[in-house]
């Protein structure tokens, strides 16, 4: 095989089963998986796969997100100038846009069905209780994210949803006020929470989130692959 | 394990503890093609999906935000409408941080819960009569804190409570564990309020209905 190729792909074509090892094992995408899978673990109805598409959906928001950047300021009333121009100037615009909302609504559910698929299996329980709170963790950073992404159209629907929302944060005794503040950089939803909501969602909580799929997963490897009942208990 | 002609296996045994591998034999495929491909395939389709999606359903967008006009009603994200649909029953404090709070709490604690943990039967046939008595003391609790300390009576979490309370005391279904039943109680509160919410609620914060005025956002 020719050399720069295989500088690249340090094994042979994988039609025997050391290369389709070699496939995995060498792979920094695909070394998140064992080099061999029980035929139950990867079963469409074992898990729906909820967990990856989740990861999926993810991957989709980063991409589309970063496009979404190039066309996007995040001043009054610029941001909302720009969303218009995404309607009527960049070409694909509104698809781009579309891709990005609806990817975002799919995978808050994907993470919650997902949720409640593991919650059913049972596989919270020793030893995966701590990537059960870690999973936890994930939901709520989804739905923060989500939830900072929505502000940033500033349109009416925006503005009175995080205003719905921020105004819960003022209901904490003692701190409450403090943490709408913090929040909001200000006393009211205003150009500073644009701002705020802007670098969050496009910078802090992806990278948060990012970690947190990673150490996941790599906690689900190290306690042995997905949660599988035994397969001589018929419960 | 099924040997492979051409791969040398080399078993290490460790004596200590280990995490959870399952040793019962049982069959296995190679990850390359049989999981990946199936990856694949599981995130094109829904690529098609959310693509196909996109090209027929705009997202929506209104006027330009003015902090003088509030619309009627003003609702947040659907994943955060039970959370709104809850401001209607208790204050800000009870249905923004304590209910929530509490819940992603138990969430959080579920697995370090030992009351049935290994999965032994709610009815083992130990001390049923007293089983018994402390479901229906806490649902005849909770029903009561839920009906007389809202504004209105909370019926999308009484609801699911009796729903939840009624299987749970049936031998037939009794081989689930505690933390199974309470978070189906969460499960189908959250579905409640969240549907309501969505779809039943209009200007004020009245209730509609979807069919004839339509669904407001």
């Amino acid at each position: 095989m020719n050399r720069v190729f295989r500088s690249i792909v340090r094994h042979g074509f994988p039609d025997t089963n050391r290369n389709r090892s070699l496939a995995v094992f060498t792979n920094f995408f695909l070394h998140i998986h064992p080099v061999k899978a029980r035929l139950r673990a990867i079963r469409l109805t074992q898990t729906w796969y909820l967990g990856g598409l989740s990861a999926a959906t993810f991957f989709i928001l980063t991409v589309t997100g970063i496009l979404l950047m190039f066309y996007y300021h995040p001043s009054v009333p610029r941001a909302y100038e720009d969303m218009k121009d995404l309607e009527f100037v960049v070409s694909a615009g509104v698809f781009l846009r579309n891709l990005h909302r609806w990817s975002a609504h799919m995978m808050v559910a994907l993470v919650l069905l997902h949720m409640i698929r593991v919650f059913f299996a049972g596989a919270y329980r020793p030893p995966r209780e701590f990537n059960w709170v870690i999973g936890v963790m994930l939901l709520l950073g989804t739905v923060l994210l989500s939830y900072t992404g929505y502000l940033l159209p500033w349109d009416q629907l925006a503005f009175w949803a995080v205003t719905v929302g921020t105004n819960m944060a003022d209901a904490v005794p003692v701190i409450g006020g403090d943490i709408k503040f913090l929040m909001l950089g200000g006393n009211g939803v205003n150009e500073n929470a644009l701002l705020r909501f802007y670098v969050l969602h496009c910078v802090v909580l992806p990278a948060a989130l990012l970690v947190g799929i990673a150490v996941h997963v790599w906690r689900v490897r190290k306690d042995g692959g997905i949660y599988l009942k035994k397969p001589e208990s018929n419960e | 394990m099924t040997p492979h002609s051409d791969i040398t296996h080399i078993t290490v045994v460790q004596g200590e503890a280990r995490p959870l591998v399952d040793a019962a034999e049982e069959p296995q495929v190679m990850t390359f093609p049989h999981l990946v491909v199936r990856e694949l395939i599981a995130f094109l389709a829904l690529s098609i999906f959310l693509v196909t999606l996109s090209l027929v359903w705009d997202a929506p967008l209104e006027e330009l935000a003015n902090p003088s006009v509030a619309p009627n009603p003003a609702k947040a994200p659907w994943y955060f409408l039970g959370l709104q649909e809850l401001l209607h029953y208790y204050a800000p404090f009870i249905s923004g941080v304590l209910l929530p709070g509490v819940v992603i709490g138990a969430l959080a604690v579920i697995p370090y819960f030992d009351i049935n943990l290994e999965r032994k039967p709610l009815w083992d046939g130990t001390h049923t009569r007293l089983k018994l008595a402390g479901i229906w003391g806490s649902v005849v609790a909770l029903t009561a804190l839920f009906y007389f300390t809202a504004a209105h009576p909370v019926w999308p979490i009484i609801g699911p409570l009796w729903a939840t309370a009624i299987p749970m005391s049936l031998p037939v279904f009794g081989r689930r564990s505690l933390p199974f039943w309470i978070f189906l109680w969460f499960l189908l509160c959250a579905i409640a309020l969240t549907v309501i919410g969505v779809f039943f609620r209009g200007p004020g914060w009245e209730y509609t209905l979807p069919w004839r005025d339509g669904i407001y956002t």
